[in-house]
């Protein structure tokens, strides 16, 4: 029988790592991609990629991985798959080494390691400070070696729309939208992966690049599958304010001894250089002695917080704190964090190799996602989903330098049981639901390019974007978490008034942005209300309200599902697989 | 007093065989303004600097820190990326045109396939057996490491081949970016095992001679690669490997 076709939708991380092994094991994937799959957000990654090779004579382990990852997520992860991971790790290292990745290096010449966040151990392999690049490229560069063979079919500039499902609820394909042209088709799959990553629009301004909308997620989400753990939103505590975008500035800063200071003294005009060492506060390191700089994510961005909003001690007044890398020097630093040093340079002007770098905390990723179990499928058979954009393998806050391990872990578990998967599949009734899907479609694009109104979309993603970073990120509060799920559904209303202006059938970006625009508000909810309903703190998830983790109530995965009513998605809570490591009070200030 | 503004002249086209138009717009100036978060502006609200309604602008952009590659356009003249144009460095006003070498596909964005198909036609891949556990990779000394993580900056932006005099229909030329990711698949332990192919690859029509060393690739990089390094070193493999198909012939 010939190999059943596998649609692979993203090529990032875990998109191009399920492609590679579907067609290393012979299969064939259609792949799906709105951007060329070298330009995909997973080049934005910076820091590293964890694996336990214990290199460093430090005794780590992949039980100590496992013991991190989970204790990081405050405990909220599924035990087993990221016990997995973090025994594939190593593995996974050796290969992209093998592939080619020009990780930093040993005077012996062995991969080189640093720290990262969360952890105590030398643990995080590095390509210079642009990791994310370096690990894109090699998977790029075998995919495209299996797409000279005939292996793989990408279909870059093509939009994901939804899924097909046939009449027993099983996926036979997607529907998808040629961003040039404007055509509108279907294609048939035995299984369809979804890597489609993170959601940073929804809150406007985020790390994230202009793709990661979380428009595909949601629109599967809307055809029925659960959303798994919305509400758990990391903001990263170093990012460079901007006008467009927040861009990162990696934890590796850190790892290579970066410090985060503000002066003591409110309002202190002078430069940063002229700031005697006994006048600076290096918060982290008073406040956390044993991990300092270190802590992880969650931490380190309420620790800036109350320092600028409680102590009121951010530059110059401004909401700013220091990360200062000028103590180090200058061979040093270009050796293994040039490609971040640069940016910081281009993008504000000042050298951060002279200059303390200015920085505050902004979103960054997205823990929760589409519901998967241990395959990688979601509750709708044939629909799987890997990398960002599902939730399994950080809990409720993610390690620095995880995520590439766990695109690339779950790209690659995926491929394999998708193909498994679809040559078990009998062969559809029919066309599959293909023609009904694509008239459903054909219909909700019609209704809006000939929408008559006065809303433009860019306008209500910004006002969707201020109300989710006000109220649904750092520190949160059930009162400003309604009034946000207010602003949505008001912004659901509006959008019924939504005018493009543009009509055009040709590369017609309006609209394709007018789409995702309609499911970010839909997924925003998802995001907003699994917030409102958790009455705890745990990792990312701080309510001042509730201060503590309610493992007895909520050491569960929050599920939401889509219901279409005006109330908004239902929503259930699953036991947490806790079989390996029991859950402990999480702290920081001290050693594990 | 009038508040600050920038000024901005955009060549628009709505289709390849439209014919082109420049739009002016005037936005409000904002601190740490770049080209990209100009465009974002004209597209929340599309009205040109005389206030007639118009459409956003068709772009490129992904990443918004130059890591992406995708917003590669001409700004006052120059072949750069967007995201990293910044308003307050610009003469204004900023004329903002599309790359004038690839088949424009709608205002500032273009069809740069032909770097990918480059890329396919040297080979720039390691040839691994396969994913499974095969142990570590080759030992790479710090030296090594540091001649190749350059070339493997590359973001695939195309402003090389944008400015290169040589690169055009007549030639056919490959560009820079490619011979730079020769040098660093020969350079590879295992990915010299395509060494011969990948040089004969550049020995033909546009191929590696059609390099007329203009050095505009090298000054435009905005990764800094060493290209015009990559392009001798290539220059002399490709001569070499030449010299012994000649002889072996």
């Amino acid at each position: 029988m010939a190999a059943p076709r596998i649609i692979v939708v993203g090529g990032g991380l875990a998109g191009l790592a399920a492609v590679i092994k579907i067609a290393e094991a012979g299969g064939s994937v259609d792949l799906f991609s709105i951007v060329p799959v070298k330009r995909s957000h997973s080049v934005c990654a910076q820091g590293g990629i964890n694996a336990a090779k214990n290199l460093k004579g430090e005794g780590d382990t992949t039980d100590k991985h496992f013991d991190d990852t989970i204790y990081g997520g405050d405990f909220l992860a599924n035990q087993t798959p990221v016990k997995a991971m973090c025994e594939a790790a190593p593995g996974i290292i050796d290969l992209l080494d093998r592939m080619g990745v020009p990780f930093n290096r040993t005077p012996e010449g062995l991969l080189d390691f640093r720290r990262f966040g969360g952890t105590l151990y030398n643990r995080t392999a590095f390509a210079g400070a642009t990791t994310g690049q370096q690990l894109l490229y090699a998977l790029d560069e075998q995919v495209r070696r299996y797409e000279s063979e005939g292996k793989v079919k990408k279909y870059e500039g093509w939009e994901f729309l939804s899924a097909v499902i046939d009449s027993k609820g099983q996926a036979r394909g997607i529907t998808a939208l040629d961003l040039r042209t404007m055509e509108l088709r279907s294609f048939p799959a035995g299984a369809i992966i979804l890597a489609t990553g993170g959601i940073g629009a929804i809150f406007g301004k985020s790390t994230n690049s202009v793709v990661c909308t979380g428009s595909a997620q949601s629109a599967v989400f809307q055809q029925g599958v659960y959303y798994a753990n919305g509400e758990f939103i990391q903001v990263h505590p170093t990012a460079i304010p901007g006008e467009d975008k927040l861009r990162l500035m990696s934890e590796s800063a850190r790892g290579e001894g970066g410090r985060v200071w503000v002066p003591r003294t409110q309002g202190d005009k002078r430069l940063a250089r002229q700031i005697p060492e006994a006048e600076r506060f290096y918060f982290l390191e008073e406040w956390y002695p044993k991990y300092g700089n270190l802590v992880p994510r969650d931490i380190a961005t309420r620790a800036i917080h109350k320092v600028v909003y409680q102590n009121g001690l951010g530059i110059d007044g401004q909401p700013m704190v220091y990360l200062d890398l000028t103590h180090i020097d200058r061979a040093t630093l270009n050796r293994k964090l040039e490609g971040i040093l640069d940016i910081y340079e281009k993008f504000v002007g000042e050298d951060p190799r002279d200059v303390p770098m200015k920085i505050f905390p902004g979103m960054h990723y997205t823990m929760g996602g589409l519901w998967v179990d241990v395959n990688q499928m979601t509750n709708i058979p044939g629909i799987f989903a890997a990398g960002e954009c599902e939730y399994q393998y950080h809990g409720a806050n993610r390690l620095g330098a995880n995520s590439l391990v766990s695109c690339i872990f779950g790209g690659f578990r995926s491929g394999p049981i998708a193909l498994e998967y679809a040559r078990n599949l009998p062969a559809a009734e029919g066309d599959g639901g293909a023609a009904a899907e694509l008239a459903r479609q054909a219909e909700i694009n019609g209704k809006l390019l000939k929408n008559e109104g006065t809303e433009n979309p860019f306008k209500l993603w910004r006002e969707l974007g201020q109300t989710m970073t006000e109220h649904v990120t750092v520190i949160r509060f059930n009162k400003g978490i309604k009034q946000a799920d207010e602003t949505i559904v008001e912004l659901l209303d509006r959008y019924k008034k939504v005018n493009l202006s543009d009509r055009s059938q040709w590369a017609n970006t309006s609209f394709a942005f007018a789409r995702q625009l309609k499911n970010m508000l839909e997924l925003s909810r998802v995001v907003a209300q699994g917030a409102l309903l958790r009455d705890e703190s745990r990792g990312a998830h701080y309510k001042p309200d509730f201060p503590d983790r309610n493992d007895e109530k909520f050491l569960k995965t929050t599920k939401a599902s889509f219901t279409g009513d005006a109330a908004g998605p239902r929503f259930e809570y699953e036991d947490v697989d806790i079989q390996y490591i029991k859950p402990r009070p999480r702290r920081y200030d001290v050693a594990k | 007093m009038a508040s600050k503004t920038v000024q901005l002249e955009i060549k628009r086209q709505a289709s390849p065989d439209a014919p082109a138009v420049w739009e002016k717009f005037e936005l409000e100036w904002r601190p740490g303004m770049n080209v990209t978060s100009s465009l974002m502006e004209i597209a929340a609200n599309p009205v040109t600097a005389d206030g007639h309604a118009t459409t956003p602008i068709t772009y490129d952009s992904n990443c918004l820190e130059e890591i992406c590659g995708s917003c590669a356009m001409r700004i006052n003249g120059k072949a750069r990326m967007a995201c990293s144009a910044l308003v307050d460095n610009l003469e204004q006003p900023i004329r903002i045109e599309p790359l004038s070498k690839f088949p424009l596909v709608r205002d500032l964005q273009v069809d740069r396939a032909v770097l990918f198909e480059n890329l396919k036609a040297v080979k720039a891949w390691v040839p691994v057996d396969g994913t499974y556990d095969l142990g570590s990779g080759p030992r790479v000394f710090p030296q090594q490491q540091e001649v190749n993580y350059p070339l493997s900056n590359c973001i695939s932006c195309t402003c090389c081949m944008e400015v290169c005099p040589q690169f055009n229909e007549e030639t056919g030329f490959v560009g820079a970016a490619t011979i730079a990711q020769v040098k660093l698949f020969n350079n590879h332990p295992t990915g010299k095992v395509f060494k011969e192919e990948r040089l004969r690859a550049l020995a033909g029509d546009g191929g590696i001679q059609e390099c007329g060393f203009a050095q505009n690739c090298v000054e435009v990089c905005p990764k800094k690669l060493p290209l015009t390094n990559a392009i001798s070193d290539v220059s002399r493999d490709v001569l070499i490997q030449k010299a012994k198909d000649f002889l072996r012939s």
